[in-house]
């Protein structure tokens, strides 16, 4: 059986039985990548000395019989948003192409000392911004079961890699749907945990009330043993929850009997594709069956989730990417003179350094959102859309806050439609904007969302589902999903759309 | 989506230079034009939130009811002066080097 096509609860098994070695695996995926990544885009730097070394000496302590850590010799892809010392991280951006970060993110850090193999670092939307990954700086990345579309983003890399078997584990950031929504059109599974349960510390600010990161991986058990790696406080990140972290495999195998799943009829609204509709249907008819019940619920706020997200998200961004000034580390501003017609007179010379740096160095959506943000947090404007923002999303945690006193997730759908095609919303922002729908209430709220899949459409294309929970209900939310793929086989499912 | 506010706010040319100053963005012709025909329509879709009456709705700036967390105050290693620089654009091996704080105005 090939290597890349097992699942990491396998290769695990595989390794500690010496049944492969790490080094073996490890070459699996690398030449996988080498093989599918010219296609499919979905990695921008790919660390194979650095992996081969590490699944050597993980392959030496395993037969000296050292004491291992929990994710020994298994690959991991990281998406570009977290900071590696031994590599270089970009965020998919020109404003970071040589940026060598001094320390290693915290998530990063804990797979290290999991014994973990970083194959690389995986494609995103610049700066976490965007839901198709075409707003790579680097090239976008094309979806593995339909290379004519878009894998979702930002974490779209991190989803394809999975998808295609080029990691059997990956690490993905989630703002307002960036785990989620790529993990539908993608096939695959993928978790945003509560706020605060994953450091932040280390991952590139784009806004920071409402960014976490997150597992992803074919399965919920996968995602389980990844969680389990990442989660937990980091005094380096002060919005981390101090909290034990509980034992994420425990639950997995237990029964559904009782659990209550909301079902929102307001999701099912006009604009949900109907294959779809259809089989987020059959999902709920499928936990019915596994002994849950479906208790209809409101969320009567949710149509104002994506205006409340514009506006805060691009706030937050606004002030984050102030960082970006061309002095302290990024692109910056040669000194070459412009003719254009536009922005050409400056208060000083250091301020056209800062506006021309910042000018070449961001792509236009991270443009559009910088400015977008700064308008919102002007004076005049403030008190009508940024401080509006903050109080229609009270309302809309409130919301989840009732539901859940009635159920105990939340089911639907994770976008309304499946992958779309590369190029179909470029032009039209607030078209892409709205692919978010369904996804940014659970950031707004803080709360935790699992995205897996339920389906295919007639033309082969992944659907996903999503449940929803409270603050701090991973271990409900990946038992409920795992309960799931034990009664069906679309994660297992393998894209034939691209050559191996 | 919830309808269309009928007075729906657009930004002028000049609201986008504004703008744009302030968030140290040098745009081009091209890009002030196609960004104040975006931020209209942005600001539009925004603007739907007028609709809800928040009058008594306390703003929610963080998710977590969150409370400031404190330390010791206690010296640790922190980030090495080359590390710190090793990134940078340009520096002299002790400080960041930038234009002239004060000075003629750029303009080409």
């Amino acid at each position: 059986m090939t290597l890349t096509t097992r699942s990491a609860a396998e290769l695990a098994t595989a390794l500690q039985q010496g049944e492969t070695t790490s080094v073996e695996c490890t070459t699996a995926f690398l030449d996988r990548i080498e093989a599918t990544n010219p296609t499919i885009n979905a990695f921008l730097s790919i660390d194979r000395d650095g992996a081969l070394a590490k699944a050597a000496s993980v392959d030496a302590a395993r037969a000296q019989g050292k004491s291992l850590g929990p994710l020994a010799g298994l690959p991991v892809a990281v998406k570009d948003v977290l900071c590696t010392t031994d590599q270089k991280t970009t965020c998919a951006s020109k404003m970071l192409k040589t940026f060598e970060p001094p320390y290693d993110a915290d998530v990063v850090r804990r797979l290290r000392e999991a014994d973990a193999v970083i194959l690389g670092k995986t494609n995103m939307d610049e700066f976490a911004m965007g839901g198709s990954n075409e707003n790579s700086a680097y090239g976008l990345v094309r979806n593995p079961w339909d290379t004519d579309r878009a894998p979702g983003g930002s974490s779209g890399g991190s989803a394809a890699a999975v998808a295609a078997d080029m990691a059997p584990l990956a690490i993905g950031s989630d703002t307002g749907g960036s785990i989620r929504q790529p993990a539908g059109l993608c096939g695959i599974t993928g978790l945003k945990p509560t706020y605060g349960r994953v450091s932040r510390r280390g991952l590139i600010a784009f806004s920071s009330s409402l960014d976490q990161i997150g597992p992803m991986a074919r399965s919920a058990k996968e995602c389980a043993m990844l969680l389990q790696t990442i989660a937990g406080h980091d005094s380096g990140d002060s919005t981390s929850i101090n909290t034990p972290v509980p034992d994420y495999l425990t639950d997995l195998e237990k029964p559904l009997q009782g659990l209550r799943i909301g079902r929102v009829a307001a999701h099912f609204s006009e604009g949900l594709d109907p294959e779809v509709a259809e089989h987020v249907e059959q999902t709920f008819a499928t936990y019915e069956a596994a002994g849950a019940t479906i208790h209809e619920v409101e969320l009567p706020h949710a149509a104002y989730g994506v205006p409340t997200y514009y506006l805060i998200a691009p706030s937050e961004a606004s002030s984050n990417l102030a960082r970006y000034d061309g002095a302290h580390y990024g692109h910056r501003w040669d000194g070459t003179p412009s003719d254009d017609q536009g922005i050409n007179t400056f208060d000083s010379p250091l301020v056209e350094m800062y506006c021309r740096s910042r000018a070449e160095g961001f792509g236009p959506e991270v443009k559009r959102r910088i400015m977008l943000g700064t308008y919102a947090l002007s004076a005049g404007y403030y008190d009508a859309y940024y401080a509006k923002a903050l109080r229609v999303r009270r309302l809309i945690r409130n919301d989840f806050t009732q539901a859940f006193e009635k159920v105990d997730l939340i089911g639907g759908p994770v976008s309304a439609t499946p992958a779309f095609k590369l190029g179909e919303k470029t032009d039209d922002p607030i078209a892409m904007y709205l692919v978010d729908l369904y996804t940014v209430g659970a950031n707004l709220a803080g709360i935790g969302g699992i995205s897996f899949p339920c389906g295919f459409t007639q033309s082969k294309l992944p659907i996903g589902f999503q449940l929803q929970g409270p603050a701090l209900s991973e271990p409900l939310l990946l038992q409920a999903a795992h309960q799931y793929q034990q009664t069906t086989d679309w994660h297992l499912q393998r894209t034939t759309a691209i050559s191996s | 989506m919830p309808a269309q506010d009928n007075a729906e706010p657009t930004l002028t040319r000049e609201d986008v230079v504004k703008v744009a100053m302030l968030a140290r963005l040098a745009l081009s012709d091209a890009e002030l034009s196609s960004l104040t025909d975006e931020l209209s329509q942005i600001v539009g879709l925004v603007s739907q939130l007028s609709e809800l009456n928040t009058d008594d709705v306390e703003p929610l700036a963080h998710p977590l009811d969150s409370q400031n967390v404190f330390r010791e105050d206690n010296p640790a290693p922190s980030l090495k002066t080359a590390d710190a620089l090793r990134c940078a654009p340009r520096h002299d091996g002790e400080c960041f080097l930038v234009p002239a704080v004060l000075g003629e105005s750029g303009s080409a």
